[in-house]
């Protein structure tokens, strides 16, 4: 048995015949080669398969694919025009807001989401917006410095 | 070349990739015609195989194939990279690490059967459908019962649970200064095992080329290098050049991606058998049953002091947890990286050190981010702190009363290591000048006025990093060399490829190996590019742990640029038609001083690829280089941390007001990512002492097995850092470069613990445990206040 689920993925129509259980964030990595978005863990703790939902953060392993039929989705793909990068991401490099790399799609997608309810955060609220995502890596110091700069140069933008 | 030299904040090569999720890690890939691989697991702690029927399995949707040990039976144990021997002489126990399970399993986790399918999810069903008749035996998981007599053996073969009983130090010497000191202070605590938690979980991917017999294994490893061997040699009988070992991106290791792990051979010698590639991914559960542990050490530690708070002998006792089997590194981690570890900063002239290693019905534990230099300092500086109150000294005079003097290197320990350098009261001072620690007493009486307990805590840690010089490790039982390779391959054109050994996995290599390249070579950053986790790329390498890329592979690198320089001299002579004596090479151009004559680098590398005006009868054409570079010394980074807290006496929550790191690192090549590694380490130790425990139930079932029972530190559990650096150069390695990969995790565990201590002293604890939850600290105070 499958489904067939279409959505926008980063400004393009997509189509597929999937099986009804198929997670969103398998359907971007494995059916759209988009594998930047993460899998980190299986109890949606973790944060590194967070995309865009119809403007808003979603956990992609949290979600099935047939629920995101006729959305819109952006993913960290979708976030660099043109080969320059978005304010976040260059707000991310400049801070060395990541190391492994492996969480950071997902703490972007997230701080953007943050950004969007809330332009100029305090270091204890991004703290308390990154609840639902985890680094192993920076210990969280420059990925705070990293989106208060995103987010003040996306406030510039 | 100031700005992307040594010494400058560059920004990251690698980020441009990550940051546009077109990074390249190992579950990206996806081979035509690949087939899922899904590991059917032990639900039991300890519990004998006595049949498996797969018949189901087999017979599922999509099945392609199912393997038990039977199937393996010309597949080799996995082998254990480090024998340690006992007091008396004897060798370690060593038993069989099947990589299936012959007859018994022995942790939860443990795998029993693969199933191989066309999706991963045909797979998992089909594996649901195994039945395997298990005859569950009674587990052994606690330490101190593993070890007494009677105990349930983990191996039948081996008899007790003790893998070895090992010991450091002239006990005589120790036991005499132990019985004429003015003052005994003693301890007794846990280090508290550790789950690793890289965000990415491991994937291993294996590959078969039926028409060259060429096996290829992708796989999430901090050293695909020693995969090749180990695997290579020992498991599957493949000779090097029939096998590839591919490790990309890698999300994070912290010592766990080093090992050899039994799914890597499952894929490889799978591949093999149904002639597809064969792909398996780690889920989330999974990781925590079967990713190496950390840490699991139970301790009494002594301090025996003289009248003025000089420190006369220190002895230390520890059961140290192996888990079911022995992991590569496991035996080396509570001994050499431990024991040696145990003078600290401090010039205690005698030290002497015991230490068993226990079998257990848990997963196997290993090397984790510090790996055995944590214990060490835990124990240490606790001690250290409980010597200071029971004495009624300033936690900061203690240390620098015995502290080892600036004009004392090369220092020898008591326990085997010579320090090179080292200026410990510096970062000491620094460290409490950052953290006002003279300004402590008012801010604790604001807290008191907000109900609050405020505390101090400091902690001085040593490290040996570099490692290691392998005529030293191979004496102490290390079954490999530990030097670094390294290529530099100048173009023709003049840019620069580098291949090394060292595999990054977060540390920003490609970026901090270049400006090391960029600055000796004196050319453009961005023409230079570090290639690293292929072993058919990169001539040879022994990986990344223990502190060691930059002071051994960065050495390595080092070393290869100056033969290339001497050949470019060469080169440049014949073209200058002057004699080789004559060059000089600076800011990337060949010069003859007092001259205006000069070539440039590229022109050297032109002239060595197109030889039309070339020593052809004196000199190969070509401008490569390798080098192999094998340490003389450890190196030792150290430094202070100080860390302030306020406890919440009606709720037990801890709160870090103000946390100031102080490290000597000798030369930085890139502040930025320095400043990261550490804040990085830091939350792991903070992670340690504050929140992080791993935790089984009496029938060996992990009950930390999701990131729903086993807290990770969140940004919001965690504040912003102080990180600041003093310098002392290696004295051995040509960067003077000490390594800054672990010391975070390592330094912060006792600067946190004693801290709350410091706190909660007021209210009468003396002595608590990590993690040091709200509810543990709680009932700290309440049974304090019972009593």
């Amino acid at each position: 048995m499958s489904v067939t689920v279409s959505m926008i993925v980063n400004g393009n129509s997509v189509s597929a015949e999937v099986d009804p259980r198929t997670l969103l964030v398998d359907f971007l990595r494995v059916d759209q080669r988009l594998t930047g978005t993460h899998v980190g863990c299986d109890t949606s703790q973790c944060g590194a398969c967070v995309v865009h939902v119809n403007g808003k953060s979603v956990k992609s392993c949290t979600m099935l694919a047939a629920q995101a039929d006729g959305a819109e989705v952006t993913t960290i793909e979708g976030l660099a025009i043109d080969g320059e990068l978005h304010p976040m991401q260059e707000a991310f490099r400049q801070n060395h807001g990541l190391q492994c790399g492996f969480c950071t799609p997902g703490m972007i997608m997230s701080a953007l989401d943050l950004v969007n309810v809330n332009s100029n955060p305090s270091e204890q609220e991004v703290r308390e917006w990154l609840e639902g995502n985890l680094c192993r890596c920076t210990g969280y110091h420059n990925i705070v410095k990293s989106i208060q700069a995103g987010a003040e140069a996306m406030r510039e933008v | 070349m100031g700005d992307t030299g040594i010494g400058a904040s560059v920004r990251r090569k690698e980020d441009l990739r990550f940051v546009q999720g077109a990074g390249k890690y190992t579950d990206d890939m996806n081979l035509a015609g690949q087939v899922h691989a899904y590991i059917l697991r032990s639900p039991h702690a300890h519990a004998a195989v006595r049949s498996i029927d797969t018949s189901a399995a087999r017979a599922g949707e999509g099945v392609v194939a199912v393997f038990t040990s039977e199937d393996m039976a010309e597949v080799g144990g996995i082998p254990c990279g480090w024998q340690v021997h006992s007091k008396d002489g004897s060798a370690m126990a060593e038993p069989k690490h099947p990589v299936l399970a012959e007859g018994k399993v022995r942790h939860v986790g443990d795998p029993v059967a693969v199933v191989l399918a066309e999706s991963r999810t045909q797979a998992r069903d089909a594996a649901e459908s195994i039945i395997v008749d298990y005859d569950v035996l009674d587990a052994v998981v606690d330490m101190q019962v593993a070890v007494t007599d009677g105990a349930t053996s983990v191996h039948d073969d081996v008899g007790t649970n003790i893998c070895y009983d090992w010991g450091l130090g002239d006990k005589e010497a120790v036991d005499e200064a132990f019985s004429n000191a003015h003052h005994v202070s003693t301890l007794d605590l846990v280090n508290n095992r550790l789950i690793p938690n890289a965000i990415e979980p491991r994937c291993a991917i294996g590959d078969y080329d039926h028409a060259t017999g060429q096996f290829t294994l992708h796989t999430t490893s901090q050293n695909p290098h020693v995969i090749r061997l180990l695997m290579g040699a020992f498991v599957l009988g493949l000779p090097e050049h029939k096998l590839r070992v591919h490790a990309p991106d890698v999300g994070g290791g912290f010592g766990s991606k080093i090992f050899h792990y039994a799914e890597e051979i499952i894929v490889t010698w799978a591949a093999g058998q149904v002639n597809r590639p064969v792909k398996w991914t780690a889920d989330r559960s999974e990781s925590f049953q079967s990713d190496a542990h950390g840490r699991d050490h139970v301790t009494t530690v002594e301090l025996a002091l003289d009248e003025n708070g000089k420190f006369l002998a220190l002895r230390e006792s520890t059961l140290a947890n192996m888990g079911a089997y022995l992991s590569t590194f496991a035996p080396c981690v509570p001994t050499y990286l431990h024991g040696t570890l145990l003078a600290g900063q401090y010039s205690t002239p005698v030290i002497y050190c015991e230490v068993k290693a226990v079998f257990t019905n848990t997963v196997p534990v290993d090397a984790y981010r510090g790996a055995g230099r944590p214990e060490a300092t835990y124990l240490l500086e606790r001690i250290v702190q409980v010597a200071a109150d029971d004495m009624g000294m300033d936690a900061a005079e203690i240390r620098r009363r015995n502290f080892i003097q600036p004009d004392e290197f090369p220092y020898q320990t008591p326990v085997a290591l010579i320090y090179d350098t080292g200026n410990y009261e510096a970062s000491l001072d620094k460290a409490l000048e950052a953290a006002d620690y003279a300004g402590f007493d008012s801010r604790k009486a604001a807290s008191q006025l907000a109900g609050k307990l405020r505390g101090i805590g400091i902690a001085s840690y040593i490290e040996a990093c570099g490692i290691a010089p392998s005529n030293v490790v191979g004496s102490l039982g290390a079954r490999a060399g530990l030097y670094e390779a390294a290529t530099v391959r100048v173009n023709p054109t003049g840019s620069v490829s580098v291949m090394t050994g060292s595999h990054s996995h977060g540390q920003g290599h490609e970026t901090t190996f270049a400006q090391v390249v960029s600055e000796k070579l004196g050319i453009d950053f961005d023409s230079i590019d570090i290639v690293h986790g292929d072993t058919d790329k990169i001539p040879f390498g022994m990986g990344t742990y223990g502190s060691r890329s930059i002071a051994v592979g960065g050495t390595a690198i080092v070393n290869a640029i100056d033969k290339i320089v001497a050949k470019g001299k060469k080169i440049a002579a014949h073209l200058l038609e002057t004699s080789e004596a004559d060059i000089e090479f600076e800011n990337g151009q060949f010069v003859v001083p007092g001259t205006d004559k000069s070539k440039a680098f590229g022109e050297i590398a032109l002239a060595a690829y197109v030889p039309h005006q070339y020593p052809l009868e004196e000199l190969e054409p070509g401008l490569e280089e390798t080098a192999f570079y094998d340490p003389k010394n450890f190196t030792f980074p150290a430094g202070t941390y100080v860390c302030e807290v306020e406890v919440d006496p009606d709720t037990g929550t801890v709160d870090i007001a103000s946390f100031h790191a102080t490290d000597d690192f000798g030369v930085v090549i890139n502040p930025m990512i320095v400043e990261g590694q550490v804040h990085g380490g830091l939350v792991q130790g903070i992670g340690q002492a504050l929140l992080e425990g791993c935790s089984y139930d009496d029938a060996g079932q992990l009950l930390s097995g999701s990131y729903m029972d086993y807290t990770m530190p969140r940004a919001a559990d965690v504040p912003s850092f102080t990180v600041d650096t003093t310098v002392t150069e290696c004295s051995h390695n040509p960067l003077g470069v000490k390594g800054c990969g672990e010391a975070g995790a390592i330094g912060s565990p006792p600067a946190v613990i004693n801290a709350i201590l410091n706190a909660l002293s007021e209210v009468g604890v003396t002595n608590l445990d990590m993690p040091a939850t709200p509810h543990r600290v709680w009932q700290a105070i309440r049974d304090a206040q019972a009593s």
